[in-house]
């Protein structure tokens, strides 16, 4: 029996402006490919028959009620259909403005594009915003359409037209369609047949057009990208592995390869690909979802971006350009804390600063705008809080997109063109500005510390078993305390339930911000301030390092977690009580902070 | 990569997001094809294991081979199972089999309805005992947010609209007009306090595409989809009042494969079988807007 498991299947979505007829050719296209389930045609001929509705091929898609009561696409449908060559889900997707989120939708999750555009009515609107966006998505496998040509009575004139108008402004966006193809579709004029009435059209099919689509395979011989989705441990049902699952977007690993950990830039060696009831593979190819186990084992965080130190390795930046397409309910402002996901990455990012939007539909330019709206498409400069990982569109399209979440909705897409470098971080920024208006108190630090007869110090404990660092913290504020230091702990929950009982959800990034900034007063008042924050990663050491300022910061790391720095220790402590607090009170000393007699 | 290598994938990656951006997930397993391949997914991408419960929603009209397969791939692949259903409903025989209801209704209460107060905790929840192979009362009261379901775009109208991550409102209902964005491989894992989400890792794969992927895998299906002698087999499972088997003789994987590619079920609806479909006008939305799946 002939084994189909290796016939490809390819993604189309179907887009241009509402009532072009989208829907119609998809519905020819089954029909006349004998695609439908059998009765199906029959029965949808007879349901407009009772409801005196004439018969239309868009029917036999628009499934959802609301949209055969109002005539129109309201959310992408798949479709699936298959020719000799291979197979394809075909996406329908909305042409009304107000559903442009669904055709985005469909057209992020296609690798070809149908375009159509009726032939009467001619370049529309969203005809020129759906070339754009898709120009955007990176779709390069597109065909224009132009529907309805029995209405301008097959006239090649007005064909021509329409294909130089449209290819004018397609070659503005660099993309070039494989051709343009005069259809009606309602009666299937060149969508699977040949049209007779065409004479002057020597062209292929709709149908021969997909089919000679030829799919992008070159995602393997890219760097290699895997972006870490999650880590396993399964001890719980007897399983030791330690396993780095994610999906590779790009390139080949393979064992014993050296990669690195991105931001964080960890290194080791690949030790395993691990993956369930199949045999032991060697390497981990671009598309695959498996996992790999390391030589070395350190702390790493979903969101981390595996690579080859061998191979180009991507961008590592908070600032960045971007085009974005915004299509959330309210508009993009600065100022307000945002969150960018790309990748497996999550981050907290401000629009810092809007170049220009772009209007879709005639390729204009307008500057001076103070946000960005609904459906508007943007450059513009972002800012992440810490640093992503990215590579550049023109490098990678995979690794290089991203979606903006404004509260809880995914408001924005985009891509990132470049980095932005020597830019300051918005942290910086914020400290910078903080310093300069902050209110000087007639008693100067110097005052008080040979009041107190210490220097003010910010202490943060972490590693990855809380209860433990809370009680080595608590057991250095009373060690401290006893040799008459001006001394306060300050654990977790403490602050949750007071300075925290804002939070809905726990925002990790906005418990270390108030911490930071906590430090830096508690600090101001030259007492030395203990706290502890579990799995701290070495950009939020970096940002309470920098929100403390001017004040000095010292970190304990009890999990070899953090890079090692003059005011960062690793204490291989296993985490004993007595242990830890000797090896403290040492680097205390050693910094002056207590007296040799006091050990 | 070929086709059914990119559906495993992109199904994996589905899976291991829901898993790690929702703490209270399950997995619906009705025993059919789909949602064992599903849970089989699970099972690759967890390496083996599989870290969420596995929910069944017994309407007592399952056919009976359903419940001993259940119980006997639970038992040995070592799931955390749960089972709930509308006991008030059957008590008081509001059922199409014992004529008080009609079929859509039946669903309605023996599925929609349990399924519902079953996530969410209401209704009692029986846990199976892998040490004795009994089922006790789970005391467990907690909400599931998110659950994983096995719906393919390929089955009926509604369905094809379907997001993989689709958020669903207090009521459990689905307000298509208004569905959120879904670009690339980013999906929204935000939500506000008491939404919860149904994530759809097979919605790209078709009912052909499940077959060889059984056969691919060697996963164990319930022998009801084969055709046991009488010239008769199972093509979609559910209660047996309002599921038939249809006239085929596949007795093999191979042979179900060819039937739906080339022999007689090529562009047969596969459920066509299922008698509550019809009596909605030919679309199950009026169903899945109320949380059937």
């Amino acid at each position: 029996m002939e084994n189909e498991n290796n016939k490809d299947r390819l993604n189309i979505v179907v887009v241009g402006h509402v009532d072009h007829g989208k829907s119609t050719i998809i519905g020819r296209l089954l029909v006349d490919t004998n695609s439908l389930p059998k009765g199906k045609l029959e029965s949808v001929k007879k349901f407009c028959e009772k409801n005196s509705r004439p018969f239309e091929y868009a029917f036999l898609l628009d499934a959802l009620k609301d949209e055969q009561s109002q005539g129109i696409t309201i959310d992408i449908a798949r479709i699936f259909f298959k020719t000799n060559k291979r197979e394809y889900i075909i996406i329908d997707a909305p042409g009304h403005i107000e559903f442009l989120k669904n055709m985005v939708t469909g057209a992020s999750h296609a690798e070809a594009a149908v375009l159509v555009i009726d032939a009467n009515e001619g370049i529309q609107e969203n005809s020129k915003r759906h070339g754009y966006l898709l120009s955007m998505i990176g779709i390069k496998n597109i065909v224009v359409v132009i529907n309805k040509i029995d209405i301008i009575n097959y006239d090649e004139g007005r064909f021509k037209f329409l294909k130089e108008e449209y290819n004018n402004f397609l070659s503005k966006l660099n993309i070039l369609p494989y051709s343009y193809i005069p259809v009606c579709a309602r009666d299937g004029d060149n969508i699977v047949f040949k049209s007779e009435k065409m004479k002057w059209y020597n062209g292929q099919t709709l149908l021969e057009v997909i089919d000679s689509f030829e799919k992008e395979i070159v995602d393997e011989k890219k760097p290699f990208r895997m972006p870490v989705q999650d880590i396993y441990k399964f001890t719980a049902h007897d399983d030791d592995r330690r396993i780095i699952a994610g999906t590779v977007e790009s390139g080949v690993a393979r064992i014993d390869d050296e990669v690195i950990f991105l931001p964080s830039g960890k290194k080791t060696q690949i030790k395993t690909i691990e993956s369930f009831n199949e045999t032991q593979q060697s390497q981990i190819i671009a598309g695959m979802s498996k996992g790999i186990t390391l030589k070395t084992q350190f702390y790493i965080k979903r969101g981390e971006v595996v690579c080859k130190t061998s191979e180009e390795l991507p961008c590592v930046a908070h600032t960045f350009k971007v085009n974005l397409f915004w299509m959330g309910r309210f508009p993009m402002i600065y100022g307000k804390k945002y969150k960018i996901k790309i990748n497996t990455n999550r981050e907290i990012v401000y629009l810092d600063k809007i170049l220009h939007i772009i209007n879709a539909s005639d390729l204009t330019t307008e500057e001076n705008k103070t946000q960005i709206e609904r459906y508007d498409v943007a450059q513009c400069v972002l800012k992440t809080l810490k640093p992503i990982v990215f590579d550049l569109y023109i490098k990678n399209q995979k690794t290089s997109r991203f979606v903006i979440v404004d509260e809880y909705d995914i408001s924005g897409g985009g891509i990132i063109l470049e980095p932005i470098k020597d830019e300051k971080s918005i942290v910086d920024k914020h400290v910078e500005q903080r310093e300069f208006i902050w209110e000087k108190s007639i008693i100067s630090p110097q005052m008080r510390a040979s009041r107190f007869g210490q220097s003010p110090k910010f202490i943060v404990l972490t590693g990855t078993f809380s209860e433990k660092i809370d009680e080595i913290a608590k057991n250095l504020e009373k060690d401290l305390f006893d040799i008459g230091k001006n001394v306060y702990y300050l654990g977790s929950p403490k602050l949750l339930s007071g300075l925290e009982s804002d939070f809905t959800t726990f925002d990790r990034e906005e418990h270390i911000r108030r911490i930071g900034e906590l430090a830096r007063i508690l600090t101001d008042t030259g007492i030395i301030f203990i706290t502890t924050i579990v799995d701290l990663d070495d950009f939020e050491s970096e940002l309470l390092r920098s929100l403390n300022k001017p004040n000095e910061i010292i970190i304990f790391d009890l999990e070899n977690i953090l890079k090692a720095k003059d005011d960062i220790f690793i204490l291989n402590t296993n985490y004993d009580v007595d242990t830890t607090l000797y090896k403290i009170k040492n680097i205390l000393l050693n910094k002056n902070i207590i007296m040799e007699y006091y050990i | 990569m070929n086709r059914l290598e990119k559906l495993e994938s992109l199904s994996i990656y589905i899976i291991r997001e829901a898993y790690r951006e929702f703490k209270n997930l399950c997995m619906l397993w009705s025993i059919g094809k789909d949602s064992t391949v599903l849970l089989w997914l699970a099972r690759k991408a967890f390496f083996g294991h599989v870290p969420f419960p596995l929910v069944h929603i017994d309407t007592n009209f399952k056919i009976p081979e359903m419940i001993m397969y259940r119980d006997k791939l639970a038992m040995e692949w070592k799931l955390t199972m749960i089972v709930g259903q509308n006991k008030k409903a059957l008590e008081e025989k509001r059922t199409f089999p014992d004529g008080k209801v009609n079929r859509i209704e039946c669903c309605r209460l023996l599925k929609s309805e349990a399924l519902k107060y079953t996530l969410s905790g209401e209704f009692v929840r029986y846990k199976l005992n892998l040490e004795t192979g009994k089922y006790e009362i789970w005391e467990n009261k907690e909400p599931f947010t998110g659950v994983i379901v096995g719906i393919r775009a390929d089955e009926e109208g509604s369905r094809s609209k379907e997001r993989y991550f689709s958020p669903r409102d207090k009521q459990s209902e689905w307000d298509i007009s208004e569905q959120p964005p879904e670009l690339w491989n980013q999906f929204k894992t935000d939500f506000a306090p008491g939404t919860h989400i149904r994530i759809h890792p097979l919605l790209d794969w078709t009912e052909i595409d499940i077959w060889e992927y059984i056969k691919k895998e060697n996963i164990p299906v319930v022998s009801l989809y084969f055709n046991q002698g009488n010239g008769k087999r199972y093509r979609s499972l559910g209660c047996w009042p309002c599921t038939k088997p249809i006239e085929s003789d596949s007795k093999s994987l191979d042979e179900i494969i060819f039937e739906l590619k080339s022999g007689k079920l090529k562009n047969i609806a596969e459920r066509s079988g299922r008698e509550q479909d019809k009596e909605d006008g030919g679309t199950l939305e009026t169903l899945r807007k109320e949380g059937y799946m």
